[in-house]
């Protein structure tokens, strides 16, 4: 899309594309640490990536202005106003990301000195791995402009979803098994919480990049796994 | 060419323009255009100039009859009767129709007068009901308040943006059916031409609009549909949030996203 009659429009836009391209690979490093710092119980990692997420503040208030002021100084039109919000949107769901990633890290802080349950971390390694992936690949359908790309992080929510299920059924026997146990899992309850609402994020990225793309929205609905945590208030769960 | 939305049931065709061709001399300057303009309804048409939008827009009332060498073929049906036909009346044609040029062209007379003018070629009325129509006009084009005090001031007094809604009041005085509007905001300054802005939004609910303008912005913000003109051709026709959204034509997309070469 850099063909515009006047170059600096061009290099606005690309600006920011640039600027979510830096956002998205400190999201990937940080998810992939605080994951590392919980399941090694490393304070340096852990406090490494908290301190990594008021950088990512800042590039997302940077975004935010320069889409603003490119919209103000540029009045764009058709794909170039969808390109300001799409930058608005999806920087947005990095930063949250950030947040999340940042608040698994905090978790691992704080759990570093319980009983650990080492086969706790198992399932959530899992999901991580899902999550982490779900955001490489939507964040490189945005660097392409890919919709098909963007179309199959937004079906793969799903398994992130039943993924936590299983999660969730787990970390409830081992807290079942001694209750020594329950401080300790109740941290990766919020953990698993965290990575599957990344999750989500990464599906809120792909719709951006398909309304970027096409000037279509996506459908409200997108597809859900069954969500067992719901069934424990019915006092269904196990 | 992008037909897009152009089909909705409910919306009466107050203008159809078919296989219309439009030569200055031997110079093609409209080719094959087929587009409608729905009632009560404001349309706009873009395009890099001299691509035939104000060509288009003089084919509607005529006005190319008062150049020799200017030929139209081709139909264009207002209320499914031809204005191309020699034998039609262009003095009805043009109260049927009016127009409101780039630069506001006042008539040399005073403020009354220039609204009146219209009126009294076409119609002879009472002088109270000639008063009660000019005011009605006035009204109408949101210059009333203005001017009620000066009525026999001379138009050419009025500040540019008042000119032009002087022209707009002098057009809506005959009660036309259409009004069209060639660039009319682009020798006004921003108040001027968010005050014509608003008339134009006023006037929809009464009249069929079509608007000329190289801002692209006031096509998205005055109309509802939306015609892209290039090299004599319509390129695309749609509703305005289509055509400036998710264009069909990436001629279309590249001009109004500023990437024409």
């Amino acid at each position: 899309m850099s063909d515009h009659i006047v170059k600096s429009y061009d290099r606005d836009l690309e600006n920011l594309g640039r600027k979510i391209a830096e956002m998205g690979g400190l999201a990937e490093k940080m998810l992939a640490e605080a994951m590392e710092a919980l399941s090694l119980l490393n304070i340096e990692v852990a406090q490494r990536v908290i301190a990594t997420d008021a950088r990512l503040d800042i590039l997302q208030r940077e975004i935010e202005e320069k889409a603003i002021m490119t919209i103000a100084r540029r009045q764009p039109l058709a794909v170039d106003l969808r390109e300001c919000i799409a930058a608005i949107r999806i920087s947005g769901d990095i930063e949250r990301i950030g947040d999340l990633a940042k608040n698994i890290a905090k978790r691992a802080l704080k759990i570093a000195s319980e009983t650990r349950v080492t086969r706790a971390t198992i399932g959530l390694k899992s999901m991580q791995e899902i999550a982490g992936m779900q955001l490489k690949d939507s964040l490189d359908a945005y660097a392409q402009r890919d919709i098909e790309k963007a179309r199959i992080v937004w079906d793969n929510d799903a398994q992130l979803d039943a993924l936590e299920d299983s999660v969730f059924r787990d970390l409830l026997t081992f807290m079942m098994e001694d209750p020594r146990n329950i401080s300790f899992c109740t941290h990766l309850l919020f953990c698993s919480k965290n990575l599957e609402r990344i999750g989500d994020h990464t599906t809120n990225i792909a719709e951006t990049i398909i309304y970027l793309v096409t000037g279509e929205p996506m459908p409200v609905e997108r597809p859900k796994g069954r969500d067992s945590s719901l069934d424990v208030t019915n006092g269904e769960a196990l | 060419m992008s037909l897009a939305g152009s089909t909705s049931a409910e919306l009466a065709v107050k203008v159809s323009v078919r296989n219309l061709d439009f030569y200055y001399g031997g110079h093609h300057a409209l080719k094959s255009v087929n587009l409608p303009l729905y009632a009560k309804k404001v349309t706009s048409f873009i395009g890099p100039s001299g691509c035939g939008k104000s060509t288009l827009l003089r084919v509607l009332n005529r006005m190319y009859d008062l150049y020799p060498g200017q030929r139209a073929e081709g139909e264009v049906l207002l209320d499914n009767e031809n204005i191309l036909d020699p034998a039609i009346d262009l003095n009805a044609l043009r109260a049927r129709v009016g127009m409101v040029f780039q630069k506001p062209t006042p008539f040399p007379m005073s403020i009354y007068e220039n609204v009146a003018f219209g009126v009294k070629l076409y119609e002879t009325l009472p002088r109270g009901e000639l008063d009660a129509r000019v005011e009605e006009a006035l009204r109408g084009a949101a210059l009333w308040d203005e001017v009620k005090d000066k009525l026999q001031a001379s138009g050419l007094g009025l500040s540019g943006g008042q000119q032009q809604r002087l022209c707009i009041a002098r057009s809506v005085a005959v009660r036309p059916d259409i009004i069209l509007f060639d660039e009319p905001c682009s020798a006004l300054d921003p108040i001027s031409t968010a005050k014509v802005e608003e008339l134009i939004e006023e006037l929809e609910s009464q009249y069929t609009i079509a608007i000329v303008t190289h801002n692209m912005q006031q096509a998205v913000r005055v109309s509802d549909y939306t015609a892209f003109m290039y090299l004599g051709e319509l390129i695309e026709f749609g509703k305005t949030d289509d055509v400036f959204n998710t264009p069909k034509e990436k001629r279309t997309l590249d001009y109004i996203t500023g990437r024409f070469g």
